[in-house]
């Protein structure tokens, strides 16, 4: 008898006046199922679930985007117009122009963020003084909800009474009002780099300190026996197994970045003009303002199969790195 | 025990008088549990709404219930809920442009019958009204909403500072006329020059607001403007859908040209992608001396402790070298066919429609769009803003109404914003564009689209 069945008798002597001679027809039943059923049985609410969460609107969006399916003219026929959308997204140079720019922001927060808070990881690894209550300091950006984030950040920046502009003006003397950091051109893309950075370089900074502390201290001591310096204990020790983590980190916050709505949205609506339209603001409206179901639906497909590809590389190149 | 049994005994007096209290409460509309949910925006309008209804559940005894979503979600809210044929509202005032879709779509209920039947009559309302809020197609007699609340684009300007003799006096000296409210760009434009970075009472102040936001649809109710005195118009009259020419016409590029300038010249900084709220903001605070808005927020202004009263006046949106109008804004109330209340529904709407609701509308600070009202010989002394509202409903024109209009509508934002905020390109290559976009959209609708 396995256990799992042992524990479902309730007239077994496990379970001591429990069930008696009254047993229901379900006890009866439940004895005679197999593990393997039993198994099923409790995961089949979460296969159940995922099916109808995740997998059938996944199926049903692929089957959406070979259609001409818009929700503002439902009253129009449906047509199958076979890979028209995928063909007519690849040949848009707007969508072009945003996967650039979606790349150029991913790049540049990321490249800062790892930057950043590998920086904060190495000086909060180190005992000191208030310790614990810097690390909570940095942390606190990370445990904010993007859209409080994106709206703070608006009144920072307003040109007018926002502090921000003050603090650059204090450094630089140019007037605060002079300059727009949400509205201008050229300062529109640093702009949201910058509070993406300043929300999740401390997150990096955790998968650093992660990373940091698993380094056991013997190795440093057989450096400083070897009269290592700190700088080539830095290149010889720290950097090469904390690389690992600081790919890792790589990895889930290009994923995220590249699928960065809320922030982006809040701060700068896509604007100023699209200098800022992430590829994921471009979708959102595609299918939810103008109601383009069928070609948003192609666009979707394709950005999830870019950066699942993206990732499985990118996975890849981490196992090589950690079996080094 | 005992415990248990006065633990027992006081739920059950505690049940017993949340009851009586619910009954005693509820009233009639209770106790019979109708309720209606009637759909709009968050705005000031909508406040003076859920006091009007109050007589409604008084006479009727149905109680209202309201959902009002912000004007920066609101087209997103509700066409979701419209689009997957959900229940939430029972009657909703929709947007003018979204008449197209909805009557194509089916998702408001056809009132003419019910006009018919409960003698209320399209020409009673103003002309602009009925064409911009309840017909589809339009120009034809199918009605599928009851004007509700009228409204355009107006301008209100510091009174205060303009009839200082310092300023007057400066303003005179320097363009050779008196300081006046505006009747035509050009002197909006010298005028809000002349303000701009000027000190007054200690203060630095600005030329004008005008509306710039990306997101959903300001800087085209903004653009539309100053483009339709320009001479822009949406297709050939004579040859519908046909943009080429039309949209994109030489005239067309030198009014979005001139609001470039304004904005460039005139506005405070920061104004990048600004709508209503900001605008009321910029104004309220003092920093702007003209400021373009809904007439709908005007009641509001002219309330309002620090500008309002005798610092504010109003002025009807400029003439353009080839034309006088403004955009319309405002919408009608329907009934959602999805709703399971629809003879309920129907008679909010019947109640809406009297003339002593719809004059009581205007006093609460809605707009009625009902002649018996706006044509009385007392209204435009009714409301300081009130001859000026008047005045631009007589010359309003919309976007366009089609079942894609958010896709027209999108698409504009993205040009217009791109060259008059992004410095991209010019204005005749933004409205080239603009027509390329436009052809798009209407060919996917199954337009036939001339290019000449």
């Amino acid at each position: 008898m396995d256990k799992m069945t042992t524990i479902l008798q309730p007239d077994d002597a496990t379970f001591p006046g429990v069930g008696g001679p009254a047993k229901s027809r379900s006890t009866r039943r439940v004895r005679g199922l197999s593990d393997r059923t039993i198994a099923w049985l409790f995961v089949a609410p979460t296969i159940a679930l995922l099916l109808a969460i995740n997998i059938f609107p996944l199926v049903w969006m692929i089957r959406l985007s070979f259609t001409s399916l818009n929700l503002s003219m439902s009253y129009l026929p449906l047509r199958f117009v076979g890979l028209d959308n995928f063909s007519d997204i690849l040949n848009d140079e707007d969508v072009w122009i945003r996967l650039q720019t979606t790349a150029q922001f991913v790049i540049w927060s990321v490249a800062l963020q790892v930057v950043i808070g590998f920086g904060l990881a190495l000086l909060i690894n180190r005992q000191f003084r208030g310790h614990s209550f810097w690390t909570t300091i940095i942390l606190l950006p990370m445990m904010l909800s993007p859209a409080v984030v994106g709206n703070f950040w608006t009144l920072l920046l307003q040109p007018q009474i926002g502090p921000f502009n003050y603090v650059i003006s204090l450094f630089t003397g140019v007037p605060p009002s002079s300059f727009s950091m949400t509205g201008q051109v050229s300062l529109a893309p640093w702009t949201i780099v910058l509070v993406d950075t300043w929300m999740w370089a401390p997150y990096v900074m955790l998968i650093c300190l992660a990373g940091l502390r698993s380094i056991p201290d013997y190795i440093y001591e057989a450096a400083e026996v070897d009269r290592a310096s700190p700088w080539r204990q830095f290149w010889s020790i720290t950097l090469p197994m904390t690389v690992p983590f600081l790919m890792l980190a790589v990895l889930f916050r290009a994923i995220e970045n590249f699928k960065m709505f809320d922030m982006v949205n809040l701060l700068t609506s896509g604007g100023p003009g699209s200098t800022t339209e992430l590829v994921s603001i471009t979708l959102k409206r595609a299918a939810f303002e103008k109601w383009r179901t069928g070609y948003s639906s192609a666009l979707a497909i394709i950005l999830f199969v870019t950066v699942f590809g993206a990732a499985n590389i990118y996975v890849k190149a981490l196992n090589k790195v950690k079996q080094r | 025990m005992r415990r248990m049994r006065w633990l027992r005994s006081t739920a059950a007096s505690a049940i017993l008088a949340a009851a009586a209290l619910w009954g005693l409460g509820g009233g009639e509309a209770a106790a019979q549990g109708k309720q209606l949910t009637l759909c709009w925006a968050a705005w000031d309008p909508a406040n003076a709404l859920v006091e009007l209804g109050k007589d409604f559940t008084k006479q009727s005894g149905i109680e209202m219930k309201y959902e009002f979503v912000p004007w920066t979600s609101y087209a997103d809210r509700f066409l979701n809920e419209l689009n997957s044929h959900g229940k939430l509202c029972d009657l909703i005032i929709g947007d003018s442009q979204w008449i197209g879709g909805a009557a194509e779509n089916k998702w408001y209920v056809k009132l003419n019958d019910f006009f018919d039947r409960e003698k209320i009559s399209m020409d009673d309302f103003v002309p602009a009204t009925v064409v911009g809020y309840s017909q589809w197609p339009k120009n034809s007699p199918n009605y599928w909403a009851l004007p509700a609340m009228a409204d355009a684009v107006g301008w209100t300007y510091r009174k205060d500072w303009f009839s200082r003799p310092d300023i007057q006096a400066a303003f005179k000296a320097k363009y050779g006329r008196d300081l006046a409210p505006p009747k035509t760009y050009d002197e909006l434009k010298q005028i809000a020059e002349f303000f701009q970075g000027r000190e007054i009472d200690g203060k630095k102040v600005y030329g004008a607001y005008i509306f710039t936001e990306r997101g959903s649809e300001g800087i085209t109710m903004g653009v539309t403007n100053v483009l339709y005195n320009y001479g822009f118009t949406y297709d050939n009259p004579k040859k519908p859908y046909q943009m080429q020419g039309i949209v994109n016409s030489s005239d067309a590029a030198k009014g979005l040209e001139f609001y470039k300038e304004l904005y460039k010249c005139c506005t405070a900084p920061g104004m990048t992608n600004a709508y209503m709220q900001e605008g009321l903001d910029a104004f309220k605070s003092g920093q702007v001396a003209m400021q373009m808005n809904w007439f709908a927020f005007f009641p509001g202004l002219y309330k309002d402790p620090n500008v309002g009263g005798d610092k504010i006046g109003f002025f009807v949106n400029p003439a353009g070298p080839n034309g006088h109008f403004t955009q319309l804004g405002g919408q009608g109330i329907s009934v959602v066919a999805t709703s399971d209340r629809k003879d309920d529904a129907l008679a909010y709407i019947k109640w809406f429609a009297q003339p002593a609701v719809q004059q009581k509308w205007w006093q609460l600070g809605g707009y009625s769009a009902l002649k018996a009202v706006v044509d009385a010989p007392d209204f435009p002394k009714s409301a300081a803003f009130a001859p000026q509202f008047l005045e631009s409903m007589g010359i309003v024109k919309d976007f366009w109404a089609e079942p894609s209009y958010a896709q027209l509508l999108l698409d504009m934002q993205k040009r217009v914003h791109d060259y008059v905020v992004a410095d991209k390109g010019t204005a005749q290559q933004a409205l080239d564009l603009l027509v390329k976009d436009w052809t798009k959209v209407f060919k996917e609708q199954g337009k036939q689209v001339a290019s000449q």
